[in-house]
């Protein structure tokens, strides 16, 4: 669903972001991606979604290839993508609802559809007593939860999140983590960044450690989740 | 489209301090320039007048029999330049001559002017050398003794004429071209305004078209509505020249329109380079 082959990233002011990356997504697989900041963790993300092109290399999500895509492509790839982000993205001056029917209004989904749709989507993420309340009005929690019910208006393959509990509290954090293992379990995948080393050892979930653009550890093909010395080691020296 | 609409319209509802500005930006701009294009309409105008008083004026001789000057009259107001063509005889000379200077009216005695032959020019013929050459061409007359058009006054009115239009040229482009910038500008506030919302439209896949629209449709609303201000405006302006200080020519309909348009095209094409700018860099 998601392949890296030989995945390099440039930049013109900072340089390599990343060098050699190469791994794999399954349909239905939740992975989380670690490494100390800067370690090329949110490029990898970008990469994913289109929103970077690699400068060497290909990467591939639901049969799109980085090589040979026109600007087209990039809309029809983001309907079958969720993004989350950490600062969540919500419209302030619309509310709950209207921030959740705009990722169908804008994708042209017939009006008919919407509302039902987006009461699904609030029940799922368990915001249906907040439809009418604004983002500012709910908690960073609650915040997030709307933006993950946009994320999967358009029922993706799979979320891309980019550090979604990193403005979370623990408690919150818990919530968040297990309603992105409730849609992987309905078979979306979710590839996932965090720094949240307790969340990714709690898990058992697949993890790709990346360290100064390079993956330095895959627990798919390195066996098993890596224990926290090294991991810790990395980001103190970051 | 319905969307787009409605999008575009909530925009003016989110931010109506914003919208106002563009708006009110827009109308001054355009003011600006409609004031400069009244002036300009007014300069002509008044040029058109002074023009319509170029002619011609072939001194007939003594004696020429009225069979020679009708032949003449048919032959010149067959000229394509010819607008009006009619001969004054000696009587009328005398009539006019006493009518225009009443207090030298004892002075003219019957005889002393002669008949002429006075040709208007049609607009478009009314330069220095098309003048000149008509008059060579009826100077060909036998029965003609003298020929006089204001040489001189006709060569001043051709420069002022000249300076007029290329100055309105010039100043009217820097006024067009100001305005887009400033227009431009005011637009392109409103699109940094919206940049999170555009950036989330491309995040949840909307394609750069459904993106631009509602930039579109608000851009084309607020150049129209700044154009029709700033024809109330200078409407405004207009009746009180003409209450207080003279009286001046509006825009007919027509330019009024066009008026309204180029502010819906600049809007159109403001908001358009905006998004279109703003989407290349996102």
């Amino acid at each position: 669903m998601i392949r890296f082959s030989h995945v390099h990233k440039l930049f013109a002011r900072t340089g390599a972001a990343l060098q050699d990356v190469s791994f794999q997504v399954n349909k239905g697989e939740f992975v989380f991606i670690t490494g100390p900041s800067g370690a090329g963790k949110s490029t990898i993300l970008k990469l994913c979604f289109f929103e970077e092109r690699p400068s060497k290399g290909e990467v591939k999500v639901y049969g799109l290839s980085s090589a040979a895509f026109g600007p087209a492509d990039v809309p029809r790839l983001r309907r079958r993508l969720g993004i989350v982000f950490q600062d969540f993205r919500l419209l302030e001056d619309r509310n709950v609802e209207a921030n959740v029917a705009f990722a169908l209004e804008v994708t042209g989904t017939p009006p008919s559809q919407i509302a039902p749709r987006v009461s699904r989507l609030l029940a799922q993420v368990g915001l249906s007593a907040k439809a009418t309340a604004l983002p500012q009005e709910l908690s960073g929690g609650e915040q997030q939860r709307v933006a993950i019910a946009r994320a999967l208006a358009n029922d993706p393959v799979a979320l891309v999140a980019d550090e979604p509990t990193g403005n979370l509290d623990e408690r919150a954090t818990r919530g968040i983590f297990q309603l992105f293992r409730d849609i992987n379990s309905n078979g979306t995948a979710v590839l996932m960044a965090t720094h949240d080393l307790d969340l990714v050892r709690r898990s058992g979930c697949r993890t790709i450690e990346v360290n100064r653009g390079q993956v330095v550890f895959d627990s798919a093909s390195d066996g098993g989740f890596r224990p926290s010395g090294p991991l810790d080691a990395t980001e103190d020296n970051a | 489209m319905r969307l787009a609409v409605r999008e575009a319209l909530l925009a003016f509802r989110r931010a109506p301090m914003l919208s106002a500005l563009s708006i009110t930006t827009i109308a001054f701009s355009l003011f600006a320039f409609g004031l400069f294009g009244l002036v300009a309409l007014n300069i002509r105008n008044a040029l058109r007048t002074v023009e319509d008083r170029v002619e011609i004026r072939a001194f007939v001789a003594d004696g020429t029999g009225a069979e020679a000057t009708g032949a003449a009259l048919g032959d010149i107001g067959a000229f394509p330049e010819a607008a009006s063509v009619r001969l004054v005889t000696q009587a009328q000379a005398l009539d006019r001559a006493r009518l225009e200077l009443g207090e030298f009216s004892d002075v003219f005695e019957e005889g002393i002017l002669p008949a002429s032959i006075e040709l208007r020019l049609k607009p478009g013929f009314r330069d220095p050398a098309t003048v000149r050459a008509v008059a060579k061409r009826i100077d060909v007359y036998d029965f003609i003794d003298d020929i006089r058009f204001g040489e001189e006054w006709v060569e001043k009115l051709h420069r002022l004429r000249n300076i007029a239009t290329l100055a309105g040229l010039s100043l009217g482009l820097t006024f067009a071209i100001v305005a887009i910038i400033i227009i431009g500008s005011t637009i392109r506030m409103a699109v940094m305004a919206r940049s999170r919302e555009i950036a989330i439209m491309r995040l949840v896949g909307a394609t750069n078209g459904f993106i631009r629209a509602p930039f579109l449709i608000e851009g084309f609303l607020k150049g129209t509505l700044g154009g029709l201000l700033a024809l109330v405006l200078a409407w405004v302006a207009v009746a009180v020249i003409n209450r207080f200080v003279v009286q001046a020519a509006f825009f007919d309909s027509w330019m009024g329109a066009v008026g309204v348009l180029a502010g819906a095209s600049i809007g159109l094409a403001g908001s358009a380079l905006s998004v279109g700018r703003h989407l290349k860099r996102v």
